[in-house]
């Protein structure tokens, strides 16, 4: 690969912070959000993602790509499916994977974020899986490791939850082919409070989609969310019109308490996704959710566990999915500056 | 006392509106004469101000200093030391210090730290109720007495809206001005980036205009209720200057400001979670950044102020909305406000004057103009020096600033206050 000169920065004004996911060589160095990735890295980690599901399916679901990586799952927020996905996905490309749950009273007791890092960071390890309750934190943990160490965001505040998107993508993929163009994505749901809705957005996007919609009640609309480039619907029927695909979001018991919507049966009766609403959508039209799912909430139990829904392969995909994202970011040339590494 | 002659200076006096050579002759603080040499003037000092711009001191609406109660930050000699040579001949800190500024002992207590320091005045505002918290008045006269040029309660809410007006209608009984920071506590809390697409896009949560604009419409109903005299501090919106605007020409008597950095940066400053830009109130559109331009320009913005809030290094080490808000600023203030002037905003004139003569008029202080028998506060700079800003070579002890690798022209040579020399280079 040809070599790209480096940007030549104001020592001053720093680094560019846009560019930090990538390397000199335009490389997936961090994976922290899809925006700005561009379609290429996105298509790779979805080809790369095939691969692996390929491996996924043999009786030996092993391969020794990252045999001698120490790979760290870093949650300050709680997660089952996200980090055992990414657990089960370290160990099947042979790295050793080493759970870390930091409760929010670790920072409490008044060790800030940086301290925590560094001392993990002495561990000498080559990667961080990172989830947190603050949008941004994995940018900011990415600008603060040792240039060997590489970062996955695993979700971020409302930020930015990149491999819950891509494995959406794969699915969306999987199940109605190559070309997005000519597809109509509905998401519906809480997409204020929704790091998932923001990098499926991104995601959808990227792979020019041709029709990307959100689906929900006006207090739980981001602002100027048409900015990020979809249609807004505040009705559900509406919205989901001839759909393709539609992605159902998690509804969290707490919004009740911020006045933000006034009942879950209210809620239900009009956002709720019915086996009857469904039938707006186009008829091989796919249902998927990231889990965990509300029953009775957001989805009718007949329609997550109908034909139509695909809310089991997800998982199923994540583990590929994540991978892929692995190996191309620890599988790189590491560059000169990124010496020092164990 | 000392007798000093800045000489041979290009005079600007925004005031009368004229520019010329000239040399300014300084005894017993005040400015004794100005072109003609008074009988037996003997300077024991001279400044050669040849091919440098002397104005009149800068006066800064609001400048925290850190102390007391945090220390660690920046302290009123770490920081007044900075705001000297950045031509500050005077500035004023808001009342939420720890302890609050609610005891005249506070009012002392900073006061003569400042005289120790010996570099800028300092001026205070107090608390307008007691420890901030909006439930009972402060002792606003006693408050007054000890020094205080004015009273305020900085961004702290007070939730009930009968205790605001009886605050006001007390502080208007001691003719004291009330220093607002237009915030509506419920509207911004938990809130760190202006509620539009940058906000959306990274995941952070948003604070609406409406925050501002609500606040701003409720204490100007109290404010024409009770006549207390207002000052709106730190505008943010365009909607914001418009309901200022609307006042004004409703004939009410009061004041606006902004920091020089929300003439400078919008919300597509934060980028990727770029701390150094989480202030509040936060930076907004590129529409309201125009219209508070458009506002100054038209003089519904009376003054431009620095909003100094210096940070230890650790404060802005974290994910964005975990660190704190606020700009080292009292460096950038007079290149910011000078680059108004290059972005044809405002004429040179007017753009000394919003940091010099109105932010006076507005504390109600004998200061920021050049006259005869006026206090002896200059600022003398060189307009085409270039630079460029590193936060290293700040001298205020927080580097937390927005403008790092910004280049800038004109530069702060002298600074005198009262006749004494307090900068020099």
């Amino acid at each position: 690969m040809a070599n790209k000169p480096s940007r030549q920065t104001d020592p001053l004004i720093g680094q560019d912070s846009w560019n930090i996911q990538l390397d000199s060589n335009g490389r997936l160095k961090h994976f922290l959000t899809i925006e700005g990735l561009g379609s290429q890295i996105v298509t790779e980690i979805l080809d790369t993602a095939e691969s692996f599901a390929n491996v996924n399916e043999q009786r030996m679901k092993k391969v020794p790509l990252l045999r001698g990586k120490t790979i760290v799952n870093l949650f300050f927020e709680a997660s089952t499916r996200t980090r055992t996905t990414f657990e089960l996905a370290a160990k099947r490309l042979s790295a050793d994977i080493l759970n870390i749950n930091i409760s929010t009273s670790a920072t409490s007791k008044g060790e800030s974020l940086l301290d925590t890092l560094q001392n993990l960071q002495a561990m000498l390890c080559d990667m961080f899986i990172v989830r947190h309750c603050d949008s941004g934190a994995a940018h900011f943990i990415a600008g603060n490791v040792a240039p060997h160490v590489s970062v996955i965001n695993a979700g971020d505040g409302r930020h930015a939850h990149p491999t819950q998107a891509m494995l959406d993508m794969f699915t969306i993929r999987r199940n109605k082919g190559h070309d997005f163009g000519r597809l109509r994505v509905a998401i519906v749901g809480d997409i204020l409070h929704s790091r998932v809705a923001r990098s499926q957005i991104h995601a959808l996007n990227t792979l020019n989609t041709g029709d990307v919609r959100v689906i929900a009640p006006k207090t739980l609309l981001p602002t100027d969310i048409e900015d990020m480039g979809v249609t807004v619907f505040n009705d559900l029927q509406t919205g989901i019109r001839d759909a393709d695909v539609v992605i159902m979001l998690r509804l969290q018991k707490e919004r009740m308490q911020g006045a933000l919507l006034p009942s879950e049966h209210e809620y239900y009766s009009l956002y709720g996704l019915t086996e009857e609403r469904l039938s707006a959508a186009k008829a091989d039209a796919i249902v998927m959710h990231p889990g965990p799912i509300n029953r009775g909430v957001e989805i009718e139990s007949r329609v997550a566990d109908g034909d139509r829904s695909v809310i089991l392969d997800q998982v199923t995909y994540g583990i590929s999915v994540r991978m892929a994202v692995m190996s191309m970011v620890l599988g790189r040339q590491p560059e000169p500056n990124e010496s020092g590494a164990n | 006392m000392e007798r000093l002659l800045v000489s041979n200076g290009l005079i600007l006096d925004p005031v009368t509106q004229s520019v010329r050579t000239s040399s300014i002759y300084i005894a017993d603080g005040k400015i004794s004469a100005i072109d003609y040499q008074p009988d037996g003037f003997q300077a024991d000092q001279t400044i050669d101000a040849s091919g440098l711009i002397v104005s009149a001191g800068l006066v800064d609406l609001c400048a925290r200093l850190r102390e007391p109660g945090h220390e660690f930050k920046a302290d009123i000699g770490s920081e007044t030391r900075a705001a000297a040579a950045s031509g500050i001949t005077t500035l004023c800190c808001p009342p939420d210090t720890d302890p609050v500024i609610d005891e005249p002992a506070v009012v002392e207590l900073i006061h003569r730290k400042a005289a120790k320091a010996a570099s800028t005045l300092v001026l205070t505002l107090g608390a307008l109720t007691d420890g901030l918290k909006g439930q009972l008045l402060s002792q606003m006269s006693a408050l007054q007495a000890a020094g205080c040029v004015g009273i305020s309660n900085g961004r702290n809410p007070v939730p009930n809206t009968l205790i605001l007006r009886r605050a006001y209608a007390y502080a208007a009984n001691c003719g004291l001005t009330v220093f607002i920071e237009p915030d509506d506590h419920w509207l911004s809390a938990g809130g760190c980036a202006h509620d539009g697409p940058v906000a959306t896009r990274l995941g952070l949560q948003g604070i609406a205009v409406s925050a501002e604009t609500v606040a701003i419409s409720r204490a100007l109903e109290l404010i024409l209720e009770t006549g207390v005299k207002a000052h709106f501090g730190r505008l943010s919106s365009a909607h914001g200057v418009e309901l200022i605007r609307r006042a004004k020409e409703r004939g009410m008597d009061i004041t606006a400001d902004v920091a020089a950095h929300q003439l400078f940066l919008n919300e597509m400053d934060i980028g990727s979670f770029n701390s150094m830009c989480h202030v509040l109130p936060p930076l907004r559109s590129q529409r309201d950044m125009e219209a508070l331009r458009q506002g100054l320009k038209e003089g519904v913005i009376d003054a431009v102020c620095s909003d100094h809030q210096p940070h230890d290094p650790d404060a802005k080490q974290a994910p964005f909305a975990s660190t704190e808000p606020g700009i080292s600023a009292l460096e950038t203030l007079l290149p910011l406000t000078l680059r108004l002037v290059d972005h044809q905003v405002v004429p040179t004139f007017s753009a000394l004057s919003l940091i010099s003569s109105r932010p006076a008029e507005i504390l109600g202080i004998n200061a920021g103009v050049l006259a005869v028998n006026r206090p002896a506060d200059l600022c003398v700079y060189a307009p085409e020096q270039e630079w460029q800003l590193d936060p290293a070579a700040m001298l205020s002890r927080g580097k937390n600033t927005p403008f790092a690798g910004w280049h800038f022209s004109g530069k702060v040579r002298h600074t005198i206050i009262g006749g004494q020399v307090v900068y020099c280079t």
